[in-house]
């Protein structure tokens, strides 16, 4: 039985400061989440307390294929000087290298996640007007969600899905591969040209995706150097023996929240039809990486991509080979692992946009964002009569991805909200209610001067005389509302909370 | 390769009711993209960056993952 697909996702977001020269990223980073941290913008004195994120669990070199992992693999490092902190919605915000960089909570289903990736973004928004206050006169700090610098250098927005540790990791790699890169047709959110050696705007005017071409490997643990495209990193923040942890890093951000939703839908049905051992059959590409840049680079979406046995499917043919299988699954074993209405919505949607791509790709202009990106582009290349060559095209492309409300052009392209404003406001600050996140945020609202630290599974508490006492949350799908919610909403103090937890 | 085209053509489509129901849903939301598509071309001048060249020179993003 599939295991519930508890996902979430973080966003490294591009950085720039406007206004000076002199600036480098990592203070400009710290300088933008300490002025949200130290805020009281909407009303709330103290987002995250004096909470610290706790580094104990942290092992980003742990490989999943074990013994067989490369000598010469790198793995990332765990930065812990720089600034990071844990809000009462159970996000993490931290600088990451060079970058501010925002974890959503632990969600149930993909339609949370769209709702807390929408709060991600609004928190960015009220950073940089909180920054700007701290900023001389004539300087400002700019936030784009975007994945590249367009000049060879990436960033990720990377997905997580809890995953049964007993499904064989070979398994994964199969169903994964063949997933990320036909998914590209519908998840990639454009860029303008290449980045690639030697391949010109005439050769590549615009792309399906801005990360395809920053990988180079089909599996590894790298995520800064030749990046793979399933990450093998084996750090699940949970019962190690129970579950593991997908980290996911081939995917573009989205500004449209649809995408979003099929990105993180998509993917957590396709894993938990193979937990189902539901998958009828695998299409498995004979050459991953070459293709993930083929499917990227293809605006006519009809290019074969050759499988291992011999024969060829376009990245379409594969969605739907894959959709049909989802809905055969769906019917056998129902939609529970990945949220009941939500997989329905997800299905419902998955099949609208692989018709309208096979058709009419433009009718898409309101859900997928190359095609909302690459509608802005073609509609000033019109008015202004300039070719794929012109430079303000570039900006357009990089404008898209602006988080300012007075500057950003997806907000401005008629993308359809599948949440509402308000509700992400409210998630700015409330944690969702069926995960872990919500004992984490409701703790950090009601007890942050008691929280010495926290991370993903557990929190480090001080009360007072006794020694630091540590909750360990190593079951993500505990400590909701329906665990713990009558105890927090009783509980006056922190010694009463962890009596009754039996802390 | 028979097989897959098979599983292609069987997978659902809307069905021709559906789409007729739909169609005037899906014109009215694209005029309704091509008005705001419109409205963001009258602005876009002004809310493109100047110089949007050295603009987008000076992205440069390094350090990521």
């Amino acid at each position: 039985m599939a295991i519930p697909k508890i996902v979430g996702i973080e966003t490294e977001f591009g950085i720039m400061v406007r206004g000076t020269a002199d600036w480098n990223p990592v203070s400009a980073s710290s300088l933008l989440i300490n002025a949200y941290v130290g805020s009281d913008i909407g009303g709330l004195d103290d987002r995250s307390g004096p909470v610290a994120w706790d580094f104990i669990d942290e092992m980003p070199g742990a490989d999943a294929r074990d013994l067989l992992a490369p000598e010469f693999a790198m793995p990332p490092e765990v930065e812990t000087h720089l600034v990071n902190a844990v809000l009462t919605n159970g996000a993490r915000y931290y600088v990451d290298h060079a970058h501010p960089e925002l974890s959503t909570p632990e969600c149930r289903d993909a339609l949370s996640v769209v709702l807390y990736d929408r709060a991600a973004e609004l928190i960015l928004i009220e950073s940089m007007q909180a920054a700007a206050d701290a900023l001389p006169d004539g300087q400002e700090i700019v936030i784009y969600k975007d994945n590249s610098d367009r000049k060879g250098n990436a960033y990720g927005c990377h997905e997580n899905y809890l995953i049964d540790r007993n499904l064989p990791f070979g398994q994964i790699i199969a169903a994964a591969t063949t997933h990320f890169v036909s998914r590209q047709v519908y998840t990639g959110s454009g860029k303008v040209g290449s980045e690639l050696p030697g391949l010109t705007r005439r050769d590549i005017p615009f792309q399906l995706t801005q990360r395809a071409e920053h990988f180079e490997e089909e599996v590894g643990l790298e995520t800064t150097l030749k990046r793979p495209i399933v990450n093998t990193r084996d750090e699940p923040h949970a019962d190690s023996q129970k579950y593991r942890r997908l980290h996911v890093i081939a995917g573009d951000a989205n500004m449209s929240q649809t995408a979003t939703l099929l990105k993180v839908g998509t993917s957590a049905i396709v894993f938990a039809m193979l937990e189902d051992g539901a998958n009828e059959r695998q299409v498995l590409l004979d050459e991953p990486v070459q293709a993930m840049h083929a499917v990227s680079h293809d605006m006519s979406l009809a290019k074969p991509l050759t499988l291992t046995d011999g024969s060829t499917m376009t990245a379409i043919e594969i969605q739907w080979d894959l959709l049909a299988q989802a809905q055969s699954w769906a019917d056998r074993f129902g939609l529970e692992s990945v949220g009941e209405e939500c997989g329905k919505v997800v299905l419902e949607r998955w099949e609208q946009t692989l018709h309208a791509l096979e058709t009419d790709p433009d009718q898409l202009a309101g859900t997928v964002d190359w095609v909302a990106k690459k509608r802005v582009i073609e509609g000033f290349m019109d008015r202004h009569d300039c070719d794929w060559e012109d430079p303000r095209l570039r900006a357009l492309d990089l404008q898209y991805h602006d988080l300012r409300p007075s500057k950003s052009l997806a907000a401005r392209a008629g993308l359809e909200q599948i949440v509402s404003e308000a509700e992400a406001q409210r998630a700015i600050a409330e944690p969702p209610n069926d995960t872990r996140a919500y004992f984490r945020g409701r703790c950090l609202q009601k007890f942050a001067d008691s929280i010495v630290a926290a991370n993903w599974d557990s929190i480090v508490f001080d009360v007072g005389d006794d020694p630091l006492r540590r909750v360990p949350m190593l079951e993500p799908g505990r400590g909701t509302v329906d665990h713990v919610g009558t105890i927090l909403d009783e509980c006056e103090s922190v010694h009463e909370l962890l009596d009754r937890l039996g802390a | 390769m028979a097989e897959r085209e098979q599983i292609r053509k069987n997978a659902p489509k809307p069905q021709e009711d559906a789409v007729e129901e739909e169609a005037p849903t899906s014109s009215e939301s694209g005029e309704a993209l091509k008005a705001e598509l419109d409205d963001l071309l009258d602005e876009i001048d002004d809310v493109l960056e100047t110089n949007a060249e050295d603009f987008v020179k000076s992205y440069i993003q390094k350090g990521g993952q």
